[in-house]
């Protein structure tokens, strides 16, 4: 019996990426507050928030699709957990990769996206449809040049579909941003996960102040607690698969961890710049933007990737 | 106290409910979320939906027309949670203590936790008024 899997799953896969995903909110909100010139909420406030909500109450709409309105979060957070714990199974024992763990991780992390749609249809809501719809097109959007962009890596590393090979090939050759071709991909690849994140400029599907938050807005309580853990989670997750696919990953022994630690909260800081400094799109913009030049320049990379550049 | 009440004052997230009132009151609130009074500090955030809020933050004299909203949404928010009547109108209804309009002061609707005084209230006020809040509900 190999115990290694269970281990990762809950140890790593969940409790470790809770708690860095906690991490990465709070950097977030921080970052944001000094870009705004205040002070900004203390560590432990993300922990709070999420514990404040699990001790409150959950409330169902009435005419909502009652098992679809709680099982929504939950599906949104096991598509989390399972892509950080591929994720991890590579980083700390490379021997667990397999062939088209790259595939694997495209698609589930498509999973938490669903389980916003599913929840946003399933509350009976004017507003929550309007942002579930919203995040459809923006899935619709976004995965295209997605998929582009995250092809570079793979074509730079001779073709294969396994994450293990994508990093021994960079530590062989160095990191894939070091390439005119993979930089491309890596701002693509930005943009596109801040679209993923649903942060500004692409956070039309939650946008505050026109749909109120879109497709969470009946949700309370410990659904909602579930929620924000698992998009806090998110914002863990996807800067830690960009590291991974174009930063040459994440080595946790002396000084590297120190440039891991950078990495990671480099990635971070500049997705929260972006959402700082930009004001929203509307989705139609959104996803023409998408289909359009991130698209091409998705397109180009791949180009360039394929002339060996 | 018990851990969610703990975490609820170190996390309150507002809902700001306005019944009828001169947007004086709503101003001074939004002052307090500006930059300048940084409630963020103590996890303060603006909710945007009812249902992920903790305090309700009630301005104006409770008019016949918002009476109706106010109870529905006094229902709607996910308990535990507190309310914070904010400005003289939500105090004692003001200068429309005897309009036709406002028939009954805000706490015989809802139950109030803290009143803020003021025509309007500076967000200083406010924000001792939240600290009072806390206090008290701190202390049982």
């Amino acid at each position: 019996m190999n115990y290694f899997y269970p281990v990762n799953l809950i140890v790593f896969g969940f409790l470790l990426t809770a708690l860095l995903g906690l991490i990465s909110s709070w950097v977030d909100r921080k970052v944001t507050a000094m870009v705004q010139y205040r002070v900004g909420p203390p560590l432990l406030q993300p922990l709070v928030d999420i514990v404040k909500l699990l001790g409150k109450e959950t409330l169902v709409p009435a005419g909502a699709s009652r098992g679809a309105f709680l099982l929504a979060p939950l599906v949104g957070l096991a598509g989390v957990v399972a892509s950080s714990t591929v994720l991890w199974g590579n980083l700390l024992r490379p021997s667990t990769s397999f062939a088209g763990d790259w595939i694997v991780i495209l698609y589930l992390l498509t999973v938490p996206s669903l389980g916003i749609i599913l929840g946003g249809f399933a509350s009976r809501n004017p507003l929550a449809s309007l942002g579930a719809s919203r995040e459809m097109k923006l899935v619709l959007s976004y995965e295209l040049p997605f998929v582009l962009a995250m092809l570079v890596p793979v074509i730079r590393s001779g073709g294969s579909i396994r994450l293990g090979d994508i990093l021994s090939s960079q530590f062989a050759n160095g990191a894939n941003a070091g390439s005119l071709s993979g930089i491309i991909a890596l701002v693509v690849a930005v943009l596109c996960i801040q679209a993923k994140l649903a942060l500004v400029p692409f956070d039309a599907p939650e946008a505050e102040t026109e749909i109120v938050s879109g497709p969470l807005i009946e949700y309370s309580g410990a659904a909602l607690a579930v929620y924000r853990l698992a998009k806090n989670m998110l914002l863990f997750v996807l800067p830690f698969f960009l590291g991974i696919m174009f930063l040459g990953g994440f080595r946790l022994h002396g000084i590297e961890i120190l440039w891991s630690v950078l990495k990671f909260v480099g990635v971070l800081a500049l997705i929260t710049v972006i959402r700082n400094t930009n004001p929203r799109v509307r989705i139609d913009q959104a996803t023409r933007f998408f289909w359009g030049p991130v698209a091409i320049l998705g397109a180009a990379a791949v180009v360039l990737a394929l002339l060996g550049l | 106290m018990s851990m969610t009440l703990k975490a609820l004052l170190k996390s309150p997230w507002v809902f700001h409910l306005s019944t009828g009132s001169c947007n004086n009151c709503d101003i001074e609130v939004l002052d307090c979320l500006t930059p300048r009074f940084d409630v963020e500090r103590f996890g303060i955030l603006l909710a945007g939906s009812i249902r992920h809020s903790d305090v309700l933050l009630v301005t104006g004299s409770c008019n016949r027309m918002s009476v109706e909203r106010l109870k529905k949404l006094y229902d709607q928010v996910p308990k535990p949670c507190l309310v914070v009547g904010i400005g003289t109108c939500a105090g004692s209804r003001g200068v429309f203590i005897d309009s036709y309009n406002c028939p009954v002061p805000l706490d015989h609707i809802i139950p109030v936790d803290v009143y803020i005084p003021g025509c309007p209230p500076k967000p200083e006020a406010i924000i001792a008024g939240v600290v009072k809040l806390i206090q008290k509900v701190g202390n049982g």
